[in-house]
């Protein structure tokens, strides 16, 4: 990782559209270099996926999110990553970390309605062993997400020709 | 009824007004418009200045100050200037906080021109400087300075349009419309001349944090400069504070006091929220203002490079947000040549011819633009420029 590597990262976070050439121009290398280094940041899985930013709800597509404390007594040798990991293979938890504080672990969940989350958490989540106690939270409105303002109404008001 | 014709001052109705209105007009009219034509950041205030704006607002600073702006804000003009270019000036007698640079050089020339005095003025340079001469009561000089010598104006060039009438001399590094910085051995050159003739320099630092390769030079910082310059700068280029319109002029205190005569007759002080908005810019916005420059010389990247691929030739900028590339091979004028662009290809640029005699023969395009606009120009001025040559390959076969 140097400063080139740096750049190419931060540009790519915020638009991985742009072509390894429009890059290259960008930082003023050339197309090889930076098909050559994101290749190794991939290999190295520094970059991990290249994914989009939907807002769901704009779409007419119901997705009920929730965030759930969860208490766990960590295992001998393994801490908590071995409860971590049960809990992160199941598809319909879409974040999980580890947190200091009051609990222990923070997952997010979506699913389609609030009853399917809700027993997802009764039946899979809170019946893992080691699992203390659960505390959910549902999303009733997304504000910001992954750095993003999702109903950003701010735009270009610039006069289209200025000295 | 009254005849206004008669009525208004000659000179003010001498002053042609800015050639960039008549195409401001035909802009407005289009729909789908990519706008390379914009002089300034596309970055919204950051957020922390705004906040700071607004609970300044909440605990009523809504008074005026001190003619000379809030001490605390002059203060920290003074720390910031110090820091960067090792320049001192004392916060109660040397620096005026302005409305904008463009109040500043207004009080500038007219603190500094008699009639008749004569304003040395590069060009292609900004459109106030030399209708605001006028105003004062001066007689603007452009000296031409051209691609060949990167629009940099040289010593020589300022000497030979030395004549007894001499008073001032305005310097505008990094440059708008052209993109164009200037070295410190350069202005070492010319702050000998400045001596020799006794002039007056006044510099408009405005873009000095948008500067992309080497570093910027404060003219005022050079030895033996600091008394006889007036430097001015201020918050809407480096902070993306157009709107707030608010600068600063700093130099010896015998002028800064004159200057500040004017100001507080016309003026009285800059908008307190508007200074409470800079104070946070200076103590709290290196980062975000360090983020958006290193954008904005990445955009600069891109551009040069896409200009080059299709074909429009350019020398290379290092500073402020424009590229200022030569169109003279389409044989068409600056006006031509945007007027059709903007019609064929809806891209908006603006005609160099605007910025002085000079400027003919070029376009100057703002990169303060996103990727993708960006990126969306290029590929249309492309296409645009396919169809200019296949017609005249018809034209001439």
């Amino acid at each position: 990782m140097d400063e080139k590597d740096r750049e190419i990262l931060e540009i790519l976070q915020n638009n991985s559209r742009l072509r390894p050439e429009q890059i290259a121009a960008m930082i003023g290398v050339d197309q090889a270099e930076v098909e050559d280094r994101v290749k190794e940041l991939e290999e190295k899985r520094i970059i991990i996926k290249y994914h989009t930013l939907i807002n769901w709800e704009l779409a007419g597509e119901e997705v009920v999110s929730a965030l759930i404390e969860v208490k766990v007594t960590p295992q001998r040798g393994s801490g908590f990553d071995n409860i971590a990991e049960r809990i992160y293979r199941f598809p319909e938890v879409k974040a999980v970390y580890l947190m200091s504080g009051r609990y222990d672990v923070s997952v997010l969940i979506e699913g389609k309605t609030m009853k399917e989350v809700a027993l997802f958490v009764a039946m899979k989540l809170a019946t893992i062993e080691n699992v203390q106690s659960t505390a959910t939270h549902f999303v009733l409105k997304k504000y910001k997400q992954e750095g993003v303002i999702l109903e950003d109404k701010e735009k270009d008001r610039r006069l289209v020709i200025s000295p | 009824m009254i005849k206004w014709t008669e009525k208004l001052c000659p000179q003010v109705k001498n002053i042609p007004p800015s050639g960039i209105r008549r195409f401001f007009d035909l802009v407005s009219e289009m729909k789908g418009v990519v706008s390379l034509g914009v002089g300034e950041p596309d970055f919204i205030t950051p957020w922390h200045i705004r906040e700071a704006c607004i609970y300044s607002l909440e605990k009523g600073y809504t008074m005026y100050t001190s003619n000379w702006g809030l001490i605390e804000l002059r203060e920290e003009i003074a720390r910031h200037l110090y820091d960067n270019y090792q320049v001192e000036y004392e916060p109660r007698t040397d620096v005026l906080v302005t409305v904008g640079v463009s109040e500043g050089m207004d009080l500038a020339l007219r603190a500094v021109l008699a009639p008749g005095d004569e304003v040395l003025i590069p060009e292609p340079c900004y459109v106030s400087y030399s209708p605001c001469t006028s105003l004062a009561g001066g007689t603007p000089i452009p000296i031409l300075t051209t691609a060949d010598n990167d629009f940099r104006v040289t010593a020589a060039q300022i000497e030979e349009k030395i004549t007894p009438k001499t008073k001032a001399l305005i310097l505008s590094y990094p440059n708008n419309p052209t993109g164009a910085t200037i070295s410190r051995e350069e202005l070492m050159e010319i702050a000998k001349v400045v001596k020799r003739h006794d002039l007056v320099v006044i510099s408009d630092e405005i873009y000095d944090k948008l500067t992309y390769e080497g570093q910027h030079t404060c003219f005022s910082a050079l030895p033996a400069m600091k008394n006889r310059t007036i430097l001015l700068n201020g918050f809407s280029k480096a902070y993306a504070m157009t709107g707030w319109r608010l600068g600063y002029a700093c130099g010896h205190p015998e002028v800064i006091s004159h200057m500040t005569k004017i100001h507080q007759y016309t003026m009285l002080c800059a908008p307190v929220t508007a200074q409470m908005a800079a104070l946070e810019a200076l103590q709290n916005g290196t980062e975000e203002m360090q983020k958006m420059v290193a954008e904005y010389d990445r955009r600069r990247k891109l551009v040069l490079k896409g200009f080059s691929e299709i074909g429009l030739t350019c020398f290379e900028p290092k500073g402020a947000f424009y590229v200022f590339p030569s169109i003279r091979n389409t044989g068409l004028s600056s006006e031509e040549f945007a007027e059709r662009l903007l019609v064929e290809a809806k891209v908006a640029v603006v005609p160099g011819s605007v910025f002085g005699t000079t400027g003919e023969g070029h376009i100057r395009c703002s990169y303060a633009a996103s990727a993708d606009n960006l990126i969306e120009a290029i590929e249309r001025m492309g296409k645009f420029f396919n169809q200019l040559s296949l017609h005249r390959q018809e034209a001439c076969g």
